[in-house]
């Protein structure tokens, strides 16, 4: 079976990959590229565990091809934290106690930072419909709303 | 196991090539959510993608006309975002707007949620109320086609091989034209419309009804345009008795099925309820 | 409470020790590991409900290049068709073995065939296509009340049903009947001067954590076998896989992945029998991931019921007389959780006439599986949907009525004991008080309460506290955190030595490294192993006095131990400062060697979870939309050691049983095959479809639990269907005896859908 050479950035860094035609983005972060920080939960796009944002625009990785990534800017999980320091939503999430399980948390996570980027200041009802697209079976959303609009206040200032 | 051949053509012409000389089963892709799902479940198994999106015009708003042309795969998110046809078509723009989650509207593209033909388009009915038209093109060249006229049932559409939508036309909105689209779902997100509803109508000054054109969704095999329902509206002012006529003719065009979405009567009682709904909130727009 | 004893560290909320990992995407979930060589298992389903399995052909799978082995039923061991004891269970592990891999016949609609082994998840799928399996197509029986009839298809030939008079002449789809009970149940109706009865089902519903099912196994080719899996119970997932495989427990070491939401859903094993036997048949590792169908289809989830209640009230309120009968599916092998169903229905009450009889009926579903309370939400929807309308009827406030009768210390419950301490009338009452109880409510809107009553288990759990060389500590147990748990455990570890948490290290060690430890469920891991946690710390606390007295020489009884150091008892014992854990942890060698603490235990006493939520809803009466708009969870925790994750618990519990309530439900087609096996149509509540959760938390300590702490993660589940339907019913004055409450039922239930459609 011939592959298809990929060249995308992911994180900043320039990355070089082959996959199948119809391996997507999730397949091959995971399986291909051992960034297994964005989960698969249902590879319909109808949990968000796989959110990462291609060229700005937040999108479930399980619905885009791994071909579609070529020349584009991937932002995973793993380049959410500068270093060792956390992002203000990362280190919220941690304060709020918004993760049970946390199989939902970097979907969430980024999600909740393409919000913030588009919408400092969101009311809750804008929150919960941005995120209605990421599922959590375990907090009932309460915690985790609050983590976000708490960050948002202070990254405001 | 048969490998899948991905090709990301540059223009339209060489997306064209590529879908007339395809041997097997070809799929065009804009956003892919829904052709990836089809593929996942194997419901639809290609040994051709055209990812038309590197086509530069395919991914662009154009105001013509005094309305605008969208290409194809221009996604959910990229028309919230374009004020002018916020304003001009507020009905269209929250249809596209109800596809899916966050996620999803950073995707889904309109040229894909119409060639789709799922019954249940979210776009659709808006499109079809407001007049859109789509410009095909295929190996014999171009052409302007309604939108309602692209679906042809459930999963199939009316274009020929080698054709695919190149972008959909929106018309200038007349003066006293205001259009709505409301949907039924039992979430309040991320469920395929139990029954979708878009209305777009024109009111003269003295707020009667001069024009409208009434399209229902998830209630037949097709987007329904009901003329019957338009005509219940024009002449009037839109008043009890009027709603009421447009609720019964709007039940009346129903040929729904029973499905894990919804019953027939729950589909058919529902749609009236949206219409009116609908309707208030259209005739709220027209009087700017 | 003024006697309340006062906590440094227990109470409070420092950050979870696995925080950092998880919001950084460095936790290892069940389907994130990798080994060298490793290949990609797939799964053969059946597409039928019921069929007999004529033949599987997989020749063709086998030559397909990069498939490395395939396996079917031929592949397992034989076992014999017999209760087996497991633990303090009676099992049919033949049952077990064939719900994981048929072998004569298939019961349901995605029942494993076959497995496949390959280089790439793309040939392992092609490969399970290849796979020929004939099939003689049987009738099938979804529903338990029709599976209860005389002419029902009959899905096993073996099962006779059990605990009647006489053994039956035929076999049956009824595998049990159980009944409980106390008092005169007709003398308590005629006493009575209201009796409501009624009739509710409620639907079959997925656990739904987003998590799917995933695992790695290595077996090498001198038996010794490594297994990585996403569960609730790794001990429990080697027992069992032990025993369907015929291995020795020592060869089987079982490594618990982080682990991506479970309740009570994995306890099950599905997949890790068949990652062993393909690895043992490839001579690789082998991960296999169930994709979310396979987890709609297969695995999961509650039983749906029938339910009947008869209830009688005197006219001052008091509850005189319950009874009900209790129809669960168990899917396709015996097993639903009707026992406990009967056991809770009426137990949060004190009343004197209780009769409950249940049915465990086989259906051609998948088998159920635990879910978070097991059978007591069905129940206890049902009565407390029932009280509701008595107290109307006799025109007393809802929650007036449950005060009233409320189950206390010393009321002895109808299945059997007595309660010990029980703070259930203390949060009835601030239920009552509560500001959300006294709010006004809007046009269409109502608001509902209901109970929900949990026993809460104990059982086996070990912890190690290992005091390292510079004074910290590392915590070694058993139990899967699923929800915060090692940050109760270093919470409670911390207390008893008296040192901060940031100085405490929990891990979660794998079955080889750690004495038995039973599953994270029934409610039991802060109680059970945070008992054995902090019976370890203070064991190590008694060897560092120990060390301290040798420093010191002087007796260990003039040593005592106080906020995380040793002391002389008084100015007689010697004059020496204190020592620190780091201080006595440098000498250790000196001393006797390394420090460590350790308890086995099997903890019993674990207290009753009591609790009662109040919604409110708004009511769309043309499409029979229901929206929550508040919602209060209140609940007796015992000791909330971390408060924000006992908050967490109780709020994921309303939102679990809000979508229960409102829209899950498995939907089968007249084949028998699942309709909706995504969560695009098996609607779980999404972000916008809740408000926020408020959580009122009682603390009534338990008194057999060092830290007072009694279950809290299953009773939160077990109001809201009633809470909902009580609060419909307030909205509208129609009684909604069908689960899910979806808006085409509202609305048939409103009497506006024209034709009165409804499924």
């Amino acid at each position: 079976m011939s592959k298809y050479h990929v060249t995308t950035s992911i994180n900043g860094e320039e990355v070089e990959f082959l996959c199948e035609a119809q391996q997507t983005l999730l397949d091959v972060l995971r399986d291909e590229l051992e960034l297994t920080g964005s989960k698969e939960g249902c590879s319909s796009g109808d949990c968000g565990a796989c959110s990462v944002m291609v060229d700005d625009r937040l999108v479930c990785s399980c619905l885009v091809l791994a071909t579609e990534a070529e020349g584009a800017k991937v932002e995973t999980i793993e380049g959410m934290a500068d270093g060792d320091q956390l992002h203000p939503l990362q280190q919220k999430f941690l304060e709020h106690a918004a993760l049970q399980c946390g199989i939902c948390t970097p979907g969430i996570l980024i999600a909740a930072k393409a919000l913030l980027e588009k919408h400092p200041d969101p009311s809750e009802e804008e929150t919960r419909y941005w995120l209605a697209g990421n599922l959590c079976r375990c907090t009932g959303y309460d915690k985790i709303i609050r983590a976000v609009l708490d960050t948002a206040a202070e990254m405001r200032g | 196991m048969a490998a899948i051949q991905y090709e990301a053509p540059t223009t339209v012409e060489d997306a064209v090539g590529l879908l007339s000389k395809a041997k097997g089963t070809a799929r065009v892709l804009a956003g892919g959510t829904d052709l990836l799902v089809q593929m996942r479940t194997g419901r639809v198994e290609p040994s051709l993608i055209v990812d038309i999106k590197k086509i530069p015009q395919i991914r662009k708003i154009k105001s013509e006309k005094g309305g605008f042309r969208v290409g194809a795969a221009v996604a959910g998110a990229e028309m919230s975002e374009h004020a002018a046809v916020c304003k001009a078509w507020p009905g269209i723009v929250e249809a596209f707007d109800l596809i899916g989650s966050t996620q999803i509207q950073g995707r889904a593209s309109m040229g894909g949620n119409l060639c789709n033909a799922s019954p249940a388009a979210d776009s659709v009915p808006a499109l079809v109320a407001a007049g859109a038209t789509a410009t095909v093109a295929g190996p014999k060249g171009t052409r302007e086609v309604p939108v309602e006229k692209i679906p042809a049932g459930p999963g199939k559409t009316s274009l020929a091989k080698g054709e695919f939508v190149v972008d959909i036309v929106l018309p200038a909105r007349k003066a006293g034209t205001g259009d709505a689209y409301l949907r039924f779902i039992p979430r309040t997100e991320m469920d395929i419309a139990v029954v979708g509803v878009g209305i777009c109508l024109t009111l003269d000054k003295s707020g009667t009804c001069t024009a409208a054109r009434v399209a229902v969704g998830a209630v037949a095999p097709t987007v329904l345009l009901v003329e019957d329902a338009a005509k219940a509206l024009i002449g009037t002012k839109l008043d009890d008795a009027a709603m009421a006529a447009l609720d019964k003719a709007v039940q009346a065009a129903c040929k729904p099925i029973d499905d894990k979405r919804g019953t027939i009567a729950y589909r058919t009682k529902v749609s009236g309820v949206l219409a009116r709904r609908a309707a208030a909130i259209a005739a709220e727009r027209a009087k700017g | 409470m003024d006697d309340a004893p006062h906590y440094k560290f227990v109470g409070t909320r420092p950050i979870r020790p696995d925080g950092v990992e998880k919001v950084t995407g460095r936790a290892a979930y069940g389907a994130d590991m990798v080994l060298p060589g490793m290949l990609h298992g797939r799964v053969l389903r059946s597409p039928h409900a019921h069929a007999r399995i004529k033949s599987i052909d997989t020749s063709a799978a086998e030559k397909l290049s990069g498939v490395k082995a395939v396996m079917t039923a031929a592949d397992m061991p034989e076992i014999p068709n017999e209760l087996a004891p497991a633990g303090e269970m009676m099992v049919n592990f033949r049952e077990v073995s064939d719900n994981i891999l048929a072998r004569t016949k298939v019961l349901y609609d995605g029942h494993a065939v076959a497995a496949v082994a390959a280089t790439s998840p793309s040939i392992a799928e092609a490969a399970c296509k290849l796979i020929k399996v004939e099939y003689e197509v049987l009738p099938h029986v979804i529903d338990p009340v029709a599976a209860m009839a005389d002419d029902a298809p009959v899905l096993h030939d073996h099962i006779f049903t059990e605990g009647l008079p006489e053994k039956p002449s035929k076999p049956s789809n009824v595998a049990k009947r159980i009944e409980i009970g106390t008092g005169d149940i007709e003398a308590g109706f005629k006493d009575a001067d209201v009796v409501i009865e009624r009739e509710f089902n409620t639907a079959a519903v997925h656990q739904g954590y987003i998590e799917p099912h995933a695992c790695l196994a290595n077996f090498t080719f001198d038996g010794q076998t490594t297994l990585f899996c996403s569960t609730q119970g790794h001990f429990v997932v080697r027992a069992i896989c032990a025993k369907v495989l015929q291995m020795e427990l020592s060869r089987l070491r079982v490594t618990a992945s982080e682990i991506g939401g479970g309740f009570g859903g994995k306890t099950v094993v599905y997949l890790e029998p068949l990652s062993i036997v393909l690895s043992r048949k490839s001579g690789r590792p082998v991960k296999m991931v169930m994709s979310r169908e396979d987890v709609f289809r297969a695995s999961g989830p509650t039983s749906g019921a029938n339910v009947w209640v008869k209830m009688g009230i005197k006219k001052d309120g008091t509850l005189v007389a319950g009874e009900a009968v209790l129809k669960y599916q168990a899917g396709a092998y015996p097993g639903s959780p009707v026992q406990p169903g009967c056991m809770c229905a009426f137990a949060p009450y004190d009343m004197a006439n209780v009769k409950v009889v249940g049915y465990d009926v086989v259906t051609n579903r998948p088998k159920v599986a635990a879910y978070r309370a097991p059978g007591a939400p069905i129940s206890e929807y049902a009565v407390e949907s029932v009280v509701d309308e008595l107290a109307k009827a006799v025109g007393i406030d809802p929650i007036d009525v449950r005060i009233k009768n409320a189950a206390k210390e010393g009321t002895r419950a109808a299945y059997g004991p007595k309660f010990g301490p029980i703070g259930y009338l203390d949060l009835l009452n601030k239920v009552k008080e509560s500001e959300h109880y006294k709010a006004p409510l809007g046009k269409n809107q109502g608001r509902g309460i209901a109970a929900g009553f949990w026993f809460n288990i104990g059982g086996e759990s070990c912890a190690t506290i290992n005091i390292n060389e510079d004074g910290t500590i590392g915590l070694v147990e058993g139990s899967p955190d699923i929800g915060g748990s090692r940050a109760s455990m270093a919470l409670m570890a911390a207390e008893t030595l008296g040192v901060s948490t940031d100085r405490i290290k929990p891990i979660i060690a794998d079955t080889a490294s750690l004495g038995y430890t039973f599953l994270t469920g029934g409610s039991r891991t802060t109680f059970a192993t945070g008992m054995a946690v902090t019976q370890a710390a203070q064991n190590a606390i008694q060897q560092l006095r120990e060390r301290a007295a040798k420093i010191w020489d002087i007796p260990v009884e003039a040593v005592e131990w106080e906020d995380g150091f040793a002391r002389p008892t008084s100015s007689n014992a010697g004059d020496f400062e204190p020592l620190s854990i780091g201080d006595i942890a440098a000498k250790a060698g000196k001393t006797g060697g390394p420090i460590v603490g350790r308890a086995e235990i099997n903890a019993a006493g674990a207290a009753p979870g009591f609790g009662a939520h109040i919604c409110d809803v708004e009511v769309d009466e043309e499409t029979g939309r229901v929206t929550v708009t508040r919602y209060t969870a209140v609940q007796d925790v015992g000791k909330a050691i971390h408060p924000s994750y006992v908050e967490g618990q109780l709020q994921g519990g309303a939102a679990q049983g809000i979508g229960w309530a409102l829209n899950e439900e498995y939907i089968y087609d007249k084949n028998g095959k699942l309709d909706n096996p995504g969560f695009l149509d098996y609607r779980m509540p999404v972000a916008s479809d809740l408000p926020m959760i408020e959580t009122i938390l009682v603390e009534c300590p338990n008194p057999n639990h060092p830290y007072g702490v009694r279950g809290v993660g299953e009773t939160p589940i077990i109001p809201p269907m009633a809470a909902v339907a009580n609060a419909v019913a307030a909205a509208t004055g129609v009684r909604m005896t069908d689960l899910p409450m979806s808006p085409p039922k509202v609305l048939a239930a409103l009497g506006n859908a024209n034709g009165g459609g409804d499924d």
